[in-house]
Order: structure tokens, then sequence, then C-alpha cells
């Protein structure tokens, strides 16, 4: 018998039953998997990417597999903002009552302060994620994350149209990602989500064609891990908000990892494609796993390094 | 039945034509799948799985056929009796028999033949009447076709080189054999469907495929446009009425 163990930790005021987050994009929006899974295990949902129109997103083949990970170029499919307050997240909080993260893309920072303010009237959503990341859409997306001062542009934008908790989710796309973390922190960030994809291409050597329609899309799984664990160190010594790890994240190790690099929160991605109940498990695992390190609460460790 | 994760054993893995293998897997406890629907299998080494259509579905166990085509399907081909494999299962939508009035056509090209087996016993158990019509490019491709005669069921063959049956497409053979029926179900190349589509005025099913993420509905990897607007080929589909394809 593993004795009690506190896997609980605070993010910005609210407290989450665990550290362990579906990310954005891997998990729909939540209620797609409630029937495969007890939903309330997990210490919060971070919902797909919403725009303010409704998407359809890239054309088909959209996913490629590679050595320990994967390329999407899914591009944004989702229903659009409305929809998200509407019937979307309502629909997860009836059946949900861990930490719900809203993820939101725009094309401007008009359209990122417009979503983000329908999103702050939606009483179902506890904390926004503005994606200023995703290589996947063209005119927009990520290059506002990959610049200081656009990312700072968005960031202000939004903080001033919501009283939610704001993260914003960078690109690891960038030559130096402590510059535009800091940038969101003097905007006025409430946390720094990191990372998003990486700008990835396979070749179908056989048809002579990329394997994606889109020809490159966003790289990720286990394979990031390292970088990603890197970039939420370096973000983490450099700013006093909280960061939600992202990047490769397969197992209760590699959350203990991320946590003691510096995140409060830890995000799994591209695992939930291969193993639907990765959190779940992951989760189960964490008790057992700190044990055996010496861990009681998961609290302690975060940012030891 | 909800989606799970489950342990499957290998009882056999054989070669049933070129490049084409029929795979027995064994589990504890009972297995329900419906025609059309799919599994997906984890391979060791392999970040995503493999989705393969179920072809008849034993008590506890299930039997696919699939073909080598690249690294994960050859993999597969190399495993041997008593090797563990992990599904997913079951996913997907299905065929609907039950819309069937009294016959129905069954139309496969090459390895869209497998679910078509599973659809016609369960056509067979309503009552109702089959007619198998299969196309391959060579003789040595030819799979499933008595294992549909075995049903009792009349098997028509088109091969491309007109190595067996009638030389030529489907189309051709349901040409040269026109047999009656209500409705029609299509599994294989797409192409193949389209002009199956084009050519029968019945209603009709099809199962499309797409590269999966996911597999379950939540990654909208798999996504296609349709009459009634995006669907999840794993999830809304993979088969689809003929109407709602937007070829
Ligand atoms: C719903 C559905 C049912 C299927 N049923 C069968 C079946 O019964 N028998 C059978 O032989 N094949 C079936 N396929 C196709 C089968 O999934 C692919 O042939 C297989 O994934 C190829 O894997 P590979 O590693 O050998 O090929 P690689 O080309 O090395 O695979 C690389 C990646 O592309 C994916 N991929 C490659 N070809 C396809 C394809 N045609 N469709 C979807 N993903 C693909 C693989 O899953 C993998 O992620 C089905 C596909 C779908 C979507
Ligand atoms: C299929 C897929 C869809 C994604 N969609 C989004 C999205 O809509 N918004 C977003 O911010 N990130 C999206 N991402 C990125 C993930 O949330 C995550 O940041 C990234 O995949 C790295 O984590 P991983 O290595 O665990 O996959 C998506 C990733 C995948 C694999
Ligand atoms: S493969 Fe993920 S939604 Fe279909």
């Amino acid at each position: 018998m593993v004795a009690e163990k506190n896997l609980a930790v605070s993010l910005c005021g609210l407290t989450m039953k665990n550290p362990v987050v579906p990310a954005s994009g891997t998990f729909g929006f939540g209620i797609e998997l409630a029937d495969a899974m007890d939903l309330n295990t997990l210490g919060g949902i971070s919902l797909k990417g919403t725009t303010r129109e409704p998407r359809y997103g890239n054309p088909t083949p959209r996913i490629a597999e590679c050595t320990a990970g994967m390329i999407n170029s899914v591009g944004l499919q989702n229903p659009g903002i409305e929809a998200l307050v509407a019937d979307k997240a309502p629909a997860l909080r009836s059946i949900y009552g861990g930490v719900i993260i809203a993820n939101i893309s725009g094309y401007s920072v008009e359209e990122y302060a417009f979503n983000c303010a329908r999103a702050d009237g939606c009483p179902a959503i506890d904390l926004l994620e503005v994606n200023v990341s995703c290589p996947n859409v063209h005119g927009g997306g990520m290059a506002f994350g990959t610049d200081p001062k656009s990312a700072a542009a968005v960031t202000a934008a939004v903080k001033a149209v919501t009283r939610k908790p704001v993260f914003i989710k960078l690109s690891p796309n960038v030559t130096d990602i402590v510059t535009i973390a800091r940038a969101c922190e003097d905007a006025g960030a409430d946390g720094i989500t990191l990372v998003n994809t990486f700008l990835g291409m396979r070749i179908d050597i056989r048809k002579r064609k990329p394997v994606i329609a889109n020809t490159m899309g966003g790289f990720s799984g286990p394979a990031i891990f390292p970088v990603a664990l890197r970039m939420v160190y370096q973000v983490a010594q450099a700013c006093s908000i909280p960061v939600m790890g992202c990047g490769g994240v397969r197992r209760a190790e590699d959350v203990v990892e991320m946590m003691m690099a510096g995140a409060t929160a830890v995000q799994v991605g591209a695992e939930n494609l291969r193993n639907p109940m990765a959190c779940p498990e992951i989760i189960a695992a964490l008790p057992a796993l700190m044990d055996s390190l010496g861990i009681d609460s998961l609290q302690e460790i975060i940012g030891i390094i | 039945m909800l989606m799970q994760k489950r342990i499957f054993r290998i009882e056999s893995n054989e070669g049933v034509a070129r490049d084409t293998f029929r795979l027995v897997l064994r589990t504890d406890g009972a297995v329900a799948v419906r025609s059309g629907q799919f599994v997906d299998i984890a391979l060791p080494g392999f970040f995503l799985r493999r989705p393969i259509s179920v072809s008849d579905c034993l008590s506890d166990g299930l039997v696919l056929y699939y073909k080598v085509v690249g690294e994960g399907t050859r993999a597969m081909s190399e495993m041997t009796p008593g090797t563990v494999l992990e599904l997913l299962e079951p996913l997907g939508s299905g065929f609907h028999p039950e819309k069937c009035r009294e016959a129905a056509l069954l139309i496969g090209g090459g390895l869209g033949a497998a679910p078509l087996y599973l659809l016609a016993k369960e056509l067979l158990a309503q009552g109702k009447k089959a007619t198998a019509v299969l196309g391959f490019n060579k003789a040595d491709e030819i799979c499933l076709a008595e294992e549909l005669r075995a049903l009792g069921i009349p098997v028509h063959i088109a091969t491309m080189d007109g190595s067996v049956g009638t030389k030529g497409f489907v189309t051709d053979a349901i040409a040269a054999v026109r047999p009656a029926f209500d409705r029609f179900y299509t599994c294989g190349p797409l192409p193949m469907m389209k002009a199956v589509c084009a050519a029968l005025d019945a209603p009709g099913e099809v199962s499309l495929e797409e590269r999966m993420g996911c597999g379950a509905g939540f990654c909208y990897g798999c996504s296609i446009l349709t009459k009634n607007g995006p669907r999840r080929v794993c999830a809304d589909g993979p088969v689809f009425d003929k109407e709602e394809v937007l070829w």
C-alpha cells in the first residue's frame, strides 16, 4: 500500500486535484471521451483550439507517423467560439468538475480579444489558454507567437477583456523562447503554456510527395520531450508566472520531470492519440512513483532544479 | 459496445493470397463487433496504431485480413502465434444490414472484401439474401471468395487481367450478372466505389479510409467534407451513405 500522496497543485488560485491535463487538440471537447473513462480523474482538460468562425481545417492526409512521434496538420478544425461557449464547454461542465481550459486561436489581435471576451462570459470555462503558436494556419497563428511584440499585443488585448486567468501558449519554433515569455509576462499574462508543436515534414519516397497534404505540419510526441523540458526550465527560471509544461509527456516519470523543471501543471498531447487512456493511467501511476522517489506532495517539487 | 483497450493473443497469422494475411485473434471474454467496424492495433515500435476492419467476429475473438503495404503491416506479417497485441475495439459506425429489405449486393475491391464477410453473416441471420461481386487485379490476389461461398451466397469475381471471372471492373461483372438487390454495400479503392455508386440506382453504403490519429473521434485527424458537413471517418464512419459522400 502506498501511503496517501498529495497530487493537488494550485494554479492561479485554481485548485487542481492533480497536475495532469490532456493538451488542446488531443482530447476533443472532452465529451467525446466521457464514455471511455472517468473524466473526473483528470486535473484539467484543455479543449480543442477555437476560432471566431467555424473552421473545417486542412485537407487530408493530416496525420503522418514519425519515429517516436507524429505530425499533425489538422488546421484548427473547430465549430467556432459561439458553439464553444453555448454548447461544448457547458456540456463538459455538466459532467466534469475539474479545471476546464478554453484554447483560443485567432487571425488578428481583434479576433483573439473577441473570442476571449466571449469565453469570459462562459461560466463553464475556468481558464483561457491563448494559442499564439499553431503552425497549421496561414496568415496568423504562429506569427503572433514568434515575435515578442505581437505576442505581447495579443496578451494585453485579451487581458483587457477577461478576468479569468490567461495562459499564453507559445511556439517552440523560435530562437529565444525566454524573450517571448517575458514579453507576455510583462503584458500581463497569468501563465505560460510550453510548448506547441515543432514545424515538421515527411516525404513518401515511393510516391515522391509529402505525406501531409499541406506539405508541413506540427511534430510532437516523445521525441520532443527533452527540448520541451529545456524550454520549460528556461522560462520557469526567467519568469515568475506559472508554466504548464507540454511536449512528449507519456508517463508519470515525465510529469515529475516536467514539474522539477518548473511546470505547475503538465499537459499530455500526442500520447492520447496512441492511447486514449494515457492520462488516467499516468495519474494512477503517480502515487507509487512519488513513493519510490520520496515525494509526499507534488506541489513541493515544482521548479526544484 | 463502448470502445475499450483490450489484449488479444495471435492464434494464427497466415498468408492467404499475395501479400495478404489472415489474422485470428483471441481474448478473454466476449467480443461484440458489428460489420464495418474496425479495430486499431498497437504495434511495438510504431507510434500510431494501425486501423484494420473486422472480417469476422468470433465469440471470444476476431478475424482480420491485412495486406502488407508498409513497415507496420510487414512487422505484423512476421508475428507468430502466441504474440500478444493490444487493440482498441470496437471502433466506427458499421454497416446497416437492417436497412436492406430483401436482397443485398456486396461489392468488394481487393481486401475491401474483408468486412463484407461479417456483413453477409448478419444479412443471412436476418433472413435476407446476398450476392457478392469481388474485384481483384490478378488471380493470386483473390481471397475470401471461398469463405463467402461457404456461407451459401453466390460470389462473382472480376479480375483486371481476366484470369478469373469477368475481365475488367466489378461494375462489368455486375452488368454481366445482373443480380437482384434493393440495397448495396461496398468497400474497396475509392475510384471503384465511386464507379459503383454512379452505376447503381439503389441505395448504398460505402466504407471509406483515411489516415488516422486517434481512431476514436477526438483528434479530427481523419475529417472529410460530406454533404452534411465535416465528418470524422473513424467515428461518424467509416461507413457512409452513398448520398453523403462528395466524390
Ligand atoms: C477504417 C479502416 C479500415 C481498414 N481496414 C483494413 C483491412 O481490413 N485490411 C488492410 O489490409 N488494411 C486496412 N486498412 C488500411 C490499413 O490501415 C493500412 O494499410 C495500414 O495502416 C498500413 O500500415 P503500414 O505501417 O504497413 O504502412 P505505412 O505506409 O508504413 O504506414 C505509415 C502510416 O500511414 C498509415 N496508413 C498507411 N496507409 C493507410 C491507409 N490506407 N489507411 C489508413 N492509414 C494508412 C499507417 O496507419 C501509419 O500510421 C484500413 C484503414 C482504415 C482507415
Ligand atoms: C492532433 C493534434 C491537434 C492539436 N491541436 C491543437 C490546438 O487546437 N491548439 C493548440 O494550442 N495546440 C494543439 N496541438 C498541440 C498540442 O496541444 C501540444 O501542444 C503538442 O502536441 C505538444 O505536446 P505532445 O508532444 O504531448 O503532443 C495539437 C496537437 C495534436 C497532436
Ligand atoms: S482519427 Fe482522430 S478523429 Fe478520427
